[in-house]
Protein backbone atom coordinates (compact mmCIF):
# COMPACT_ATOMS: atom_id res chain seq x y z
CA UNK A 1 0.00 0.00 0.00
CA UNK A 2 1.83 3.37 -0.71
CA UNK A 3 1.64 5.82 1.61
CA UNK A 4 0.83 9.16 0.08
CA UNK A 5 2.58 12.16 1.25
CA UNK A 6 3.47 15.68 -0.13
CA UNK A 7 6.69 17.51 -0.94
CA UNK A 8 7.06 20.68 -2.28
CA UNK A 9 10.51 21.42 -3.56
CA UNK A 10 10.68 24.53 -2.56
CA UNK A 11 13.66 25.60 -5.14
CA UNK A 12 10.93 25.15 -7.67
CA UNK A 13 8.20 27.12 -6.19
CA UNK A 14 7.67 30.10 -8.14
CA UNK A 15 4.88 31.29 -6.01
CA UNK A 16 2.33 31.36 -8.61
CA UNK A 17 -0.38 30.24 -6.45
CA UNK A 18 -2.07 28.00 -9.02
CA UNK A 19 -2.49 25.25 -6.13
CA UNK A 20 -4.50 27.67 -3.93
CA UNK A 21 -6.63 28.16 -6.60
CA UNK A 22 -7.10 24.94 -8.15
CA UNK A 23 -7.87 23.76 -5.15
CA UNK A 24 -10.54 26.20 -4.14
CA UNK A 25 -12.00 25.45 -7.51
CA UNK A 26 -11.78 21.67 -7.66
CA UNK A 27 -13.32 21.26 -4.13
CA UNK A 28 -15.59 24.13 -4.03
CA UNK A 29 -13.76 25.28 -0.63
CA UNK A 30 -16.02 27.51 0.68
CA UNK A 31 -15.24 31.32 1.51
CA UNK A 32 -12.43 32.41 3.77
CA UNK A 33 -10.96 28.63 3.71
CA UNK A 34 -7.46 28.13 1.68
CA UNK A 35 -6.81 24.70 2.37
CA UNK A 36 -3.90 25.45 0.75
CA UNK A 37 -1.51 28.04 0.55
CA UNK A 38 1.79 29.43 -0.76
CA UNK A 39 4.05 31.05 2.52
CA UNK A 40 7.00 32.93 1.31
CA UNK A 41 10.54 33.01 3.70
CA UNK A 42 12.64 35.70 3.91
CA UNK A 43 10.47 37.42 1.36
CA UNK A 44 12.24 39.77 -0.54
CA UNK A 45 16.01 38.83 0.94
CA UNK A 46 18.69 36.97 -1.07
CA UNK A 47 17.77 33.75 -0.89
CA UNK A 48 13.87 33.78 -0.24
CA UNK A 49 11.72 30.67 -0.90
CA UNK A 50 8.24 29.80 -1.18
CA UNK A 51 6.96 26.88 0.45
CA UNK A 52 3.34 25.36 -0.88
CA UNK A 53 2.16 24.03 2.56
CA UNK A 54 -1.14 22.10 3.05
CA UNK A 55 -2.56 19.43 5.21
CA UNK A 56 0.94 16.77 5.31
CA UNK A 57 -1.51 13.53 6.43
CA UNK A 58 0.69 13.20 9.74
CA UNK A 59 2.06 10.10 11.02
CA UNK A 60 0.46 9.52 14.38
CA UNK A 61 -1.44 12.74 13.63
CA UNK A 62 -1.48 15.27 16.09
CA UNK A 63 -5.47 16.31 15.11
CA UNK A 64 -6.83 13.10 15.05
CA UNK A 65 -4.59 12.39 19.14
CA UNK A 66 -6.60 15.69 20.56
CA UNK A 67 -9.88 15.74 18.87
CA UNK A 68 -12.59 15.39 21.71
CA UNK A 69 -14.66 13.01 19.89
CA UNK A 70 -12.34 11.38 17.91
CA UNK A 71 -13.26 12.34 14.60
CA UNK A 72 -10.43 11.88 12.46
CA UNK A 73 -9.39 8.62 10.50
CA UNK A 74 -6.24 7.85 8.61
CA UNK A 75 -7.20 5.90 5.43
CA UNK A 76 -5.47 2.52 4.17
CA UNK A 77 -3.29 5.07 2.27
CA UNK A 78 -1.95 6.83 4.77
CA UNK A 79 -4.23 10.14 4.27
CA UNK A 80 -5.90 11.60 7.48
CA UNK A 81 -9.68 12.54 7.04
CA UNK A 82 -11.79 13.78 9.71
CA UNK A 83 -15.96 13.32 9.90
CA UNK A 84 -17.74 16.37 9.41
CA UNK A 85 -20.69 14.87 11.17
CA UNK A 86 -18.80 13.86 14.40
CA UNK A 87 -16.83 17.17 14.13
CA UNK A 88 -18.37 19.93 17.25
CA UNK A 89 -16.20 22.58 15.99
CA UNK A 90 -14.49 22.93 19.29
CA UNK A 91 -10.72 24.14 17.36
CA UNK A 92 -8.29 21.26 18.97
CA UNK A 93 -7.13 20.32 16.34
CA UNK A 94 -6.24 23.68 14.99
CA UNK A 95 -4.15 24.23 18.36
CA UNK A 96 -2.29 21.24 18.01
CA UNK A 97 -1.91 21.09 14.34
CA UNK A 98 2.02 22.26 12.95
CA UNK A 99 0.82 23.37 9.39
CA UNK A 100 -2.26 25.27 10.35
CA UNK A 101 -4.22 22.95 8.41
CA UNK A 102 -7.71 22.87 10.29
CA UNK A 103 -9.59 25.54 9.85
CA UNK A 104 -12.94 26.70 10.95
CA UNK A 105 -16.21 28.57 8.20
CA UNK A 106 -17.28 31.48 10.49
CA UNK A 107 -20.80 30.90 11.24
CA UNK A 108 -23.32 32.18 14.17
CA UNK A 109 -22.26 33.75 16.83
CA UNK A 110 -19.09 34.14 18.72
CA UNK A 111 -17.90 30.29 19.58
CA UNK A 112 -19.80 28.82 17.41
CA UNK A 113 -17.54 27.88 14.70
CA UNK A 114 -18.44 25.90 12.47
CA UNK A 115 -17.53 22.35 10.91
CA UNK A 116 -13.79 21.79 11.04
CA UNK A 117 -12.52 21.80 6.50
CA UNK A 118 -9.12 20.85 5.45
CA UNK A 119 -7.32 19.08 3.18
CA UNK A 120 -8.57 15.78 1.70
CA UNK A 121 -5.50 14.92 -0.03
CA UNK A 122 -8.11 15.04 -2.63
CA UNK A 123 -9.89 11.81 -0.90
CA UNK A 124 -13.31 12.90 0.13
CA UNK A 125 -14.37 11.52 3.28
CA UNK A 126 -16.29 9.00 5.07
CA UNK A 127 -19.24 9.19 2.80
CA UNK A 128 -19.54 7.01 0.06
CA UNK A 129 -16.63 7.29 -2.88
CA UNK A 130 -17.79 10.26 -5.25
CA UNK A 131 -21.00 10.86 -3.63
CA UNK A 132 -23.00 14.15 -4.18
CA UNK A 133 -22.99 14.08 -0.10
CA UNK A 134 -19.26 13.84 -0.11
CA UNK A 135 -19.03 16.00 -2.38
CA UNK A 136 -20.72 18.73 -0.60
CA UNK A 137 -18.80 18.18 2.29
CA UNK A 138 -15.10 17.32 1.31
CA UNK A 139 -15.41 18.27 -2.38
CA UNK A 140 -13.99 15.85 -5.08
CA UNK A 141 -12.86 12.21 -4.45
CA UNK A 142 -9.38 12.51 -6.89
CA UNK A 143 -7.96 9.27 -5.27
CA UNK A 144 -10.97 7.30 -5.73
CA UNK A 145 -10.67 8.09 -9.39
CA UNK A 146 -7.20 7.01 -9.72
CA UNK A 147 -5.98 10.42 -9.71
CA UNK A 148 -3.29 12.47 -7.38
CA UNK A 149 -4.43 15.68 -5.86
CA UNK A 150 -4.95 18.31 -7.89
CA UNK A 151 -2.31 20.85 -6.74
CA UNK A 152 0.27 18.48 -7.40
CA UNK A 153 -0.95 17.10 -10.54
CA UNK A 154 -1.05 21.08 -11.98
CA UNK A 155 1.91 22.47 -10.94
CA UNK A 156 3.49 24.22 -13.84
CA UNK A 157 7.32 23.72 -12.08
CA UNK A 158 6.34 20.09 -10.46
CA UNK A 159 7.43 22.25 -7.45
CA UNK A 160 5.06 20.38 -4.99
CA UNK A 161 4.93 16.21 -5.56
CA UNK A 162 2.17 13.78 -4.36
CA UNK A 163 2.17 10.19 -4.29
CA UNK A 164 3.99 7.53 -2.61
CA UNK A 165 6.10 9.19 0.16
CA UNK A 166 9.52 7.13 -0.65
CA UNK A 167 8.85 7.80 -4.36
CA UNK A 168 8.50 11.44 -4.28
CA UNK A 169 11.14 11.40 -1.44
CA UNK A 170 13.47 10.09 -4.45
CA UNK A 171 12.70 12.24 -6.88
CA UNK A 172 13.55 15.05 -4.60
CA UNK A 173 16.82 13.37 -3.91
CA UNK A 174 17.66 13.18 -7.68
CA UNK A 175 16.93 16.47 -7.98
CA UNK A 176 19.19 17.70 -5.04
CA UNK A 177 22.00 15.50 -6.44
CA UNK A 178 21.79 16.94 -9.93
CA UNK A 179 21.47 20.13 -9.39
CA UNK A 180 23.63 20.65 -6.47
CA UNK A 181 21.17 22.46 -3.75
CA UNK A 182 18.06 22.15 -2.56
CA UNK A 183 16.25 24.24 0.77
CA UNK A 184 14.97 20.78 2.61
CA UNK A 185 11.78 18.71 2.56
CA UNK A 186 9.65 20.92 4.11
CA UNK A 187 7.63 19.69 6.68
CA UNK A 188 8.86 16.39 7.04
CA UNK A 189 10.62 16.35 9.90
CA UNK A 190 7.66 17.54 12.01
CA UNK A 191 5.09 15.08 9.90
CA UNK A 192 6.90 12.22 9.91
CA UNK A 193 10.51 11.98 11.24
CA UNK A 194 9.21 12.06 14.89
CA UNK A 195 7.59 8.75 14.32
CA UNK A 196 9.30 4.82 14.35
CA UNK A 197 7.53 4.31 11.61
CA UNK A 198 7.78 7.39 9.26
CA UNK B 1 18.47 67.84 -45.95
CA UNK B 2 15.99 65.78 -45.01
CA UNK B 3 17.53 62.06 -46.39
CA UNK B 4 21.50 62.28 -45.79
CA UNK B 5 20.04 63.64 -41.58
CA UNK B 6 17.75 60.12 -41.84
CA UNK B 7 20.85 58.22 -43.29
CA UNK B 8 23.24 60.04 -40.05
CA UNK B 9 20.56 58.53 -37.81
CA UNK B 10 20.63 54.92 -38.71
CA UNK B 11 24.17 54.74 -39.26
CA UNK B 12 24.61 55.83 -35.95
CA UNK B 13 21.63 53.43 -34.80
CA UNK B 14 23.80 50.67 -36.30
CA UNK B 15 27.42 51.67 -34.31
CA UNK B 16 25.06 51.62 -30.69
CA UNK B 17 24.08 47.98 -31.64
CA UNK B 18 27.40 46.70 -33.13
CA UNK B 19 28.75 48.60 -29.12
CA UNK B 20 26.17 46.40 -27.78
CA UNK B 21 26.52 43.49 -29.57
CA UNK B 22 30.38 43.72 -28.55
CA UNK B 23 29.80 44.24 -25.21
CA UNK B 24 27.38 40.99 -24.68
CA UNK B 25 30.17 39.36 -26.58
CA UNK B 26 32.70 40.45 -24.11
CA UNK B 27 30.62 40.56 -21.13
CA UNK B 28 30.20 36.68 -21.87
CA UNK B 29 33.03 35.15 -20.54
CA UNK B 30 33.18 37.52 -17.31
CA UNK B 31 29.87 36.09 -15.74
CA UNK B 32 30.73 32.74 -16.51
CA UNK B 33 34.26 33.31 -14.29
CA UNK B 34 32.06 34.79 -11.25
CA UNK B 35 29.66 31.57 -10.98
CA UNK B 36 27.16 33.28 -9.13
CA UNK B 37 25.61 30.37 -6.96
CA UNK B 38 21.96 31.56 -6.60
CA UNK B 39 21.39 29.11 -3.55
CA UNK B 40 24.25 30.13 -1.78
CA UNK B 41 21.57 32.20 0.95
CA UNK B 42 19.03 30.31 0.25
CA UNK B 43 16.81 29.57 3.72
CA UNK B 44 17.30 25.54 4.45
CA UNK B 45 13.89 24.38 6.62
CA UNK B 46 16.88 22.47 9.03
CA UNK B 47 18.38 26.11 9.91
CA UNK B 48 15.20 27.35 10.95
CA UNK B 49 13.91 24.67 12.47
CA UNK B 50 17.48 24.72 14.59
CA UNK B 51 17.06 28.16 15.49
CA UNK B 52 13.74 28.19 16.44
CA UNK B 53 12.84 29.14 20.33
CA UNK B 54 10.33 27.29 22.53
CA UNK B 55 6.67 28.04 21.19
CA UNK B 56 7.91 30.08 18.02
CA UNK B 57 7.00 28.88 14.61
CA UNK B 58 8.80 29.68 11.16
CA UNK B 59 6.53 32.47 9.23
CA UNK B 60 6.97 33.81 6.25
CA UNK B 61 4.41 36.40 3.69
CA UNK B 62 1.38 35.42 2.34
CA UNK B 63 -0.57 37.06 -0.49
CA UNK B 64 -3.83 35.79 1.07
CA UNK B 65 -5.93 37.85 2.98
CA UNK B 66 -5.85 35.13 6.56
CA UNK B 67 -2.74 36.78 7.85
CA UNK B 68 -2.79 33.81 10.05
CA UNK B 69 -1.83 31.41 7.41
CA UNK B 70 1.57 33.32 6.97
CA UNK B 71 2.66 30.51 9.89
CA UNK B 72 4.23 27.70 7.68
CA UNK B 73 5.54 25.64 10.55
CA UNK B 74 4.74 25.55 14.10
CA UNK B 75 6.22 22.66 16.50
CA UNK B 76 4.80 24.23 19.50
CA UNK B 77 1.50 22.04 18.46
CA UNK B 78 3.36 19.06 19.70
CA UNK B 79 3.48 20.07 23.25
CA UNK B 80 -0.03 21.33 23.22
CA UNK B 81 -0.84 17.79 22.31
CA UNK B 82 1.11 16.92 24.98
CA UNK B 83 -0.35 18.76 27.71
CA UNK B 84 -3.69 17.64 26.30
CA UNK B 85 -3.11 13.62 26.22
CA UNK B 86 -0.64 13.02 28.79
CA UNK B 87 -0.50 16.02 31.26
CA UNK B 88 -4.08 16.63 31.42
CA UNK B 89 -5.33 13.34 32.70
CA UNK B 90 -2.98 13.34 35.46
CA UNK B 91 -3.47 17.11 36.42
CA UNK B 92 -7.28 16.07 36.43
CA UNK B 93 -6.67 12.86 37.89
CA UNK B 94 -5.41 13.82 40.79
CA UNK B 95 -7.54 16.82 41.49
CA UNK B 96 -10.84 15.36 41.19
CA UNK B 97 -10.26 11.90 42.37
CA UNK B 98 -7.87 13.04 45.09
CA UNK B 99 -10.32 15.24 46.27
CA UNK B 100 -13.31 12.83 45.67
CA UNK B 101 -10.93 10.65 48.13
CA UNK B 102 -10.02 13.54 50.48
CA UNK B 103 -13.60 13.72 50.68
CA UNK B 104 -14.75 10.40 51.56
CA UNK B 105 -11.92 10.24 53.89
CA UNK B 106 -13.13 12.57 55.82
CA UNK B 107 -16.74 11.78 55.54
CA UNK B 108 -15.65 8.24 57.25
CA UNK B 109 -13.46 9.74 59.74
CA UNK B 110 -15.11 12.74 60.87
CA UNK B 111 -18.91 11.73 60.19
CA UNK B 112 -21.49 14.35 59.56
CA UNK B 113 -20.96 17.55 61.58
CA UNK B 114 -24.37 17.67 63.51
CA UNK B 115 -25.90 20.52 65.23
CA UNK B 116 -23.91 20.09 68.95
CA UNK B 117 -26.85 21.31 70.56
CA UNK B 118 -29.48 20.03 68.63
CA UNK B 119 -32.37 21.66 66.42
CA UNK B 120 -34.09 25.02 68.18
CA UNK B 121 -36.74 25.38 66.10
CA UNK B 122 -36.55 28.88 65.24
CA UNK B 123 -34.89 30.36 62.33
CA UNK B 124 -32.71 33.11 61.20
CA UNK B 125 -32.67 34.44 57.77
CA UNK B 126 -29.28 34.12 56.55
CA UNK B 127 -29.10 34.42 52.53
CA UNK B 128 -32.13 36.89 51.68
CA UNK B 129 -33.75 35.61 48.00
CA UNK B 130 -31.35 37.83 45.44
CA UNK B 131 -28.73 36.14 47.60
CA UNK B 132 -29.72 32.87 47.18
CA UNK B 133 -30.73 33.83 42.92
CA UNK B 134 -27.04 35.10 42.50
CA UNK B 135 -25.92 31.68 44.39
CA UNK B 136 -27.79 29.29 42.59
CA UNK B 137 -27.36 31.15 39.06
CA UNK B 138 -23.73 30.72 39.26
CA UNK B 139 -23.83 27.36 40.49
CA UNK B 140 -25.89 25.59 37.88
CA UNK B 141 -24.01 27.65 35.12
CA UNK B 142 -21.01 26.05 36.91
CA UNK B 143 -22.17 22.47 37.04
CA UNK B 144 -23.33 22.78 33.65
CA UNK B 145 -19.71 24.50 32.35
CA UNK B 146 -17.72 21.81 34.50
CA UNK B 147 -19.29 18.41 33.03
CA UNK B 148 -19.41 19.66 29.33
CA UNK B 149 -15.88 21.11 30.34
CA UNK B 150 -14.95 17.59 31.45
CA UNK B 151 -16.65 16.14 28.86
CA UNK B 152 -14.35 17.79 25.95
CA UNK B 153 -11.24 16.64 28.45
CA UNK B 154 -12.20 13.14 29.28
CA UNK B 155 -14.98 12.42 27.32
CA UNK B 156 -13.49 10.09 24.40
CA UNK B 157 -12.02 8.25 27.14
CA UNK B 158 -15.04 7.47 29.69
CA UNK B 159 -17.98 8.37 27.76
CA UNK B 160 -17.32 7.20 23.97
CA UNK B 161 -17.23 3.86 24.06
CA UNK B 162 -20.06 3.74 26.10
CA UNK B 163 -22.24 5.98 23.44
CA UNK B 164 -20.92 5.29 20.26
CA UNK B 165 -19.41 7.99 18.12
CA UNK B 166 -22.51 9.58 16.77
CA UNK B 167 -24.80 9.44 19.73
CA UNK B 168 -21.50 10.87 21.53
CA UNK B 169 -20.96 13.87 19.01
CA UNK B 170 -24.54 14.99 19.63
CA UNK B 171 -23.90 14.93 23.23
CA UNK B 172 -20.65 16.72 22.88
CA UNK B 173 -22.02 19.04 20.72
CA UNK B 174 -24.92 20.17 23.15
CA UNK B 175 -22.44 20.41 25.60
CA UNK B 176 -20.08 22.74 23.84
CA UNK B 177 -23.17 24.90 23.21
CA UNK B 178 -24.03 24.82 26.26
CA UNK B 179 -20.57 25.47 27.48
CA UNK B 180 -20.21 28.62 25.14
CA UNK B 181 -23.63 30.49 25.79
CA UNK B 182 -24.05 29.52 29.50
CA UNK B 183 -20.58 31.51 30.46
CA UNK B 184 -22.66 34.42 30.31
CA UNK B 185 -24.81 34.16 32.82
CA UNK B 186 -22.05 32.14 34.82
CA UNK B 187 -20.29 35.86 34.53
CA UNK B 188 -22.77 37.68 35.54
CA UNK B 189 -23.13 35.86 38.73
CA UNK B 190 -19.41 36.25 39.72
CA UNK B 191 -20.05 39.93 38.88
CA UNK B 192 -22.81 40.16 41.33
CA UNK B 193 -21.78 37.58 44.03
CA UNK B 194 -18.50 39.66 44.26
CA UNK B 195 -20.37 42.68 44.74
CA UNK B 196 -22.95 41.36 47.38
CA UNK B 197 -20.69 39.51 49.80
CA UNK B 198 -17.39 41.33 48.76
CA UNK B 199 -17.92 43.49 52.25
CA UNK B 200 -18.17 40.34 54.34
CA UNK B 201 -15.34 38.35 52.88
CA UNK B 202 -12.20 40.69 53.31
CA UNK B 203 -9.25 39.31 55.27
CA UNK B 204 -9.37 39.79 59.08
CA UNK B 205 -7.56 39.45 62.14
CA UNK B 206 -10.12 36.89 63.67
CA UNK B 207 -9.56 34.62 60.66
CA UNK B 208 -5.96 33.70 62.29
CA UNK B 209 -8.04 32.30 65.00
CA UNK B 210 -10.56 30.17 62.75
CA UNK B 211 -7.14 28.73 61.14
CA UNK B 212 -5.01 28.03 64.74
CA UNK B 213 -8.38 25.79 65.57
CA UNK B 214 -8.48 24.15 62.41
CA UNK B 215 -11.83 25.55 61.95
CA UNK B 216 -13.45 23.56 64.04
CA UNK B 217 -13.77 20.32 61.64
CA UNK B 218 -11.53 18.07 63.49
CA UNK B 219 -13.20 19.09 66.73
CA UNK B 220 -16.64 17.93 67.62
CA UNK B 221 -18.61 20.68 69.11
CA UNK B 222 -16.30 23.27 69.21
CA UNK B 223 -16.57 26.30 67.09
CA UNK B 224 -13.55 28.90 66.62
CA UNK B 225 -15.83 32.66 66.99
CA UNK B 226 -17.46 33.75 63.19
CA UNK B 227 -18.59 36.62 61.65
CA UNK B 228 -21.30 36.59 58.67
CA UNK B 229 -18.36 34.39 56.62
CA UNK B 230 -15.40 32.54 58.57
CA UNK B 231 -12.20 31.92 56.85
CA UNK B 232 -12.63 28.91 55.11
CA UNK B 233 -16.07 30.51 53.76
CA UNK B 234 -13.64 33.49 52.92
CA UNK B 235 -11.15 31.23 51.03
CA UNK B 236 -14.25 29.73 48.72
CA UNK B 237 -15.16 33.08 48.15
CA UNK B 238 -11.78 34.37 46.75
CA UNK B 239 -11.31 30.95 45.14
CA UNK B 240 -14.76 31.30 42.94
CA UNK B 241 -13.81 34.91 42.22
CA UNK B 242 -10.60 35.11 41.74
CA UNK B 243 -10.77 31.68 40.30
CA UNK B 244 -13.78 32.58 38.18
CA UNK B 245 -11.87 35.50 36.81
CA UNK B 246 -9.11 33.59 35.44
CA UNK B 247 -11.64 30.76 34.19
CA UNK B 248 -14.27 33.84 32.62
CA UNK B 249 -10.57 35.86 30.77
CA UNK B 250 -9.14 32.32 29.01
CA UNK B 251 -12.73 31.22 28.21
CA UNK B 252 -13.30 34.97 26.70
CA UNK B 253 -9.94 34.47 24.30
CA UNK B 254 -11.41 30.92 23.25
CA UNK B 255 -14.62 32.40 22.56
CA UNK B 256 -13.17 34.74 20.12
CA UNK B 257 -10.06 33.18 18.40
CA UNK B 258 -7.36 35.62 17.75
CA UNK B 259 -8.22 38.07 20.67
CA UNK B 260 -5.29 37.52 22.83
CA UNK B 261 -2.84 36.99 19.96
CA UNK B 262 -1.55 34.21 17.16
CA UNK B 263 -2.09 29.80 17.64
CA UNK B 264 0.78 29.98 20.53
CA UNK B 265 -0.87 32.64 22.43
CA UNK B 266 -3.79 31.11 22.28
CA UNK B 267 -2.61 27.56 23.38
CA UNK B 268 -1.13 29.02 26.82
CA UNK B 269 -4.75 30.31 27.37
CA UNK B 270 -6.27 27.34 26.89
CA UNK B 271 -3.84 25.31 29.16
CA UNK B 272 -4.98 28.22 31.77
CA UNK B 273 -8.40 27.38 31.24
CA UNK B 274 -8.20 23.60 31.69
CA UNK B 275 -5.57 23.57 34.89
CA UNK B 276 -8.02 26.34 36.37
CA UNK B 277 -10.95 24.16 35.65
CA UNK B 278 -9.89 21.26 37.70
CA UNK B 279 -8.82 23.16 40.64
CA UNK B 280 -12.22 25.35 40.75
CA UNK B 281 -13.89 21.57 40.39
CA UNK B 282 -12.00 20.09 43.15
CA UNK B 283 -12.48 23.00 45.45
CA UNK B 284 -16.32 23.58 44.47
CA UNK B 285 -16.75 19.65 45.23
CA UNK B 286 -15.03 20.49 49.02
CA UNK B 287 -18.02 23.22 48.87
CA UNK B 288 -20.87 21.06 47.60
CA UNK B 289 -20.18 18.53 50.14
CA UNK B 290 -19.56 20.85 53.19
CA UNK B 291 -23.04 22.81 52.39
CA UNK B 292 -25.18 19.23 52.05
CA UNK B 293 -23.90 15.65 53.37
CA UNK B 294 -21.12 17.35 55.48
CA UNK B 295 -22.70 19.40 57.41
CA UNK B 296 -26.03 19.29 59.28
CA UNK B 297 -27.99 22.68 59.33
CA UNK B 298 -25.81 23.90 56.52
CA UNK B 299 -27.76 23.15 53.30
CA UNK B 300 -30.87 25.70 54.72
CA UNK B 301 -28.97 28.25 53.95
CA UNK B 302 -29.18 28.24 50.63
CA UNK B 303 -32.32 25.88 50.22
CA UNK B 304 -34.80 28.38 52.35
CA UNK B 305 -32.47 31.23 53.40
CA UNK B 306 -33.52 30.44 57.08
CA UNK B 307 -30.54 28.33 59.39
CA UNK B 308 -31.46 27.16 62.68
CA UNK B 309 -31.01 29.25 65.84
CA UNK B 310 -28.31 27.11 66.89
CA UNK B 311 -26.36 26.03 63.97
CA UNK B 312 -25.92 29.65 63.29
CA UNK B 313 -24.90 30.47 67.10
CA UNK B 314 -22.49 27.47 66.22
CA UNK B 315 -21.36 27.95 63.24
CA UNK B 316 -21.25 31.83 63.18
CA UNK B 317 -21.57 33.21 66.84
CA UNK B 318 -20.30 36.58 66.10
CA UNK B 319 -22.63 37.37 63.23
CA UNK B 320 -25.32 35.95 65.12
CA UNK B 321 -25.14 38.90 68.06
CA UNK B 322 -24.51 41.54 65.13
CA UNK B 323 -28.18 40.42 63.94
CA UNK B 324 -29.59 39.73 67.42
CA UNK B 325 -28.61 43.32 68.31
CA UNK B 326 -30.10 44.55 65.18
CA UNK B 327 -33.38 43.61 66.35
CA UNK B 328 -33.22 40.83 63.88
CA UNK B 329 -36.19 38.13 65.15
CA UNK B 330 -35.49 34.95 64.68
CA UNK B 331 -38.89 33.04 62.79
CA UNK B 332 -40.74 30.38 63.82
CA UNK B 333 -39.78 26.72 62.55
CA UNK B 334 -41.14 26.27 59.13
CA UNK B 335 -40.53 23.09 56.77
CA UNK B 336 -37.23 23.13 56.25
CA UNK B 337 -35.14 21.91 52.31
CA UNK B 338 -33.35 18.79 52.87
CA UNK B 339 -30.45 18.22 51.17
CA UNK B 340 -30.38 14.89 49.19
CA UNK B 341 -28.06 12.62 50.99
Amino acid sequence: MARMKFLCDADRCIECNACVTACKNEHEVPWGINRRRVVTINDGKPGERSVSMACMHCTDAPCAAVCPVSCFYTTADGVVLHSKDLCIGCGYCFYACPFGAPQYPKVGNFGSRGKMDKCTYCAGGPEADSTPAEYAKYGANRLAEGKLPICAEMCSTKSLLAGDGAIIAEIYKERVMKRGYGSGMWGWKTAYSDSPTG
Amino acid sequence: MPSSLSTHKVSVARALCAAFALLFVLAQPAAAQLSFNPTAESVHEDQLLKALKEGDKITGRISIPDAMAASLIQPAGRDWRDFQRSKMPIIGGITIIGMLAVLLIFLAVRGRIRIHQGWAGTKILRFASFERFTHWLTASCFIVLALSGLNISFGRILILPLFGPQAFSTLSAYGKLAHNYLAFPFMLGLVIMFLIWVKDNIPGKIDLEWFKQGGGLLTNGKHPPSPRFNAGQKGIFWVVILGGAVMSVSGWFELFPYLPGDVTTMQIWTVIHAVMAMLLIAAMMAHIYIGSIGMEGAFDAMGTGEVDLNWAKEHHSLWVQEELAKGTVPAADTPRAVPAE
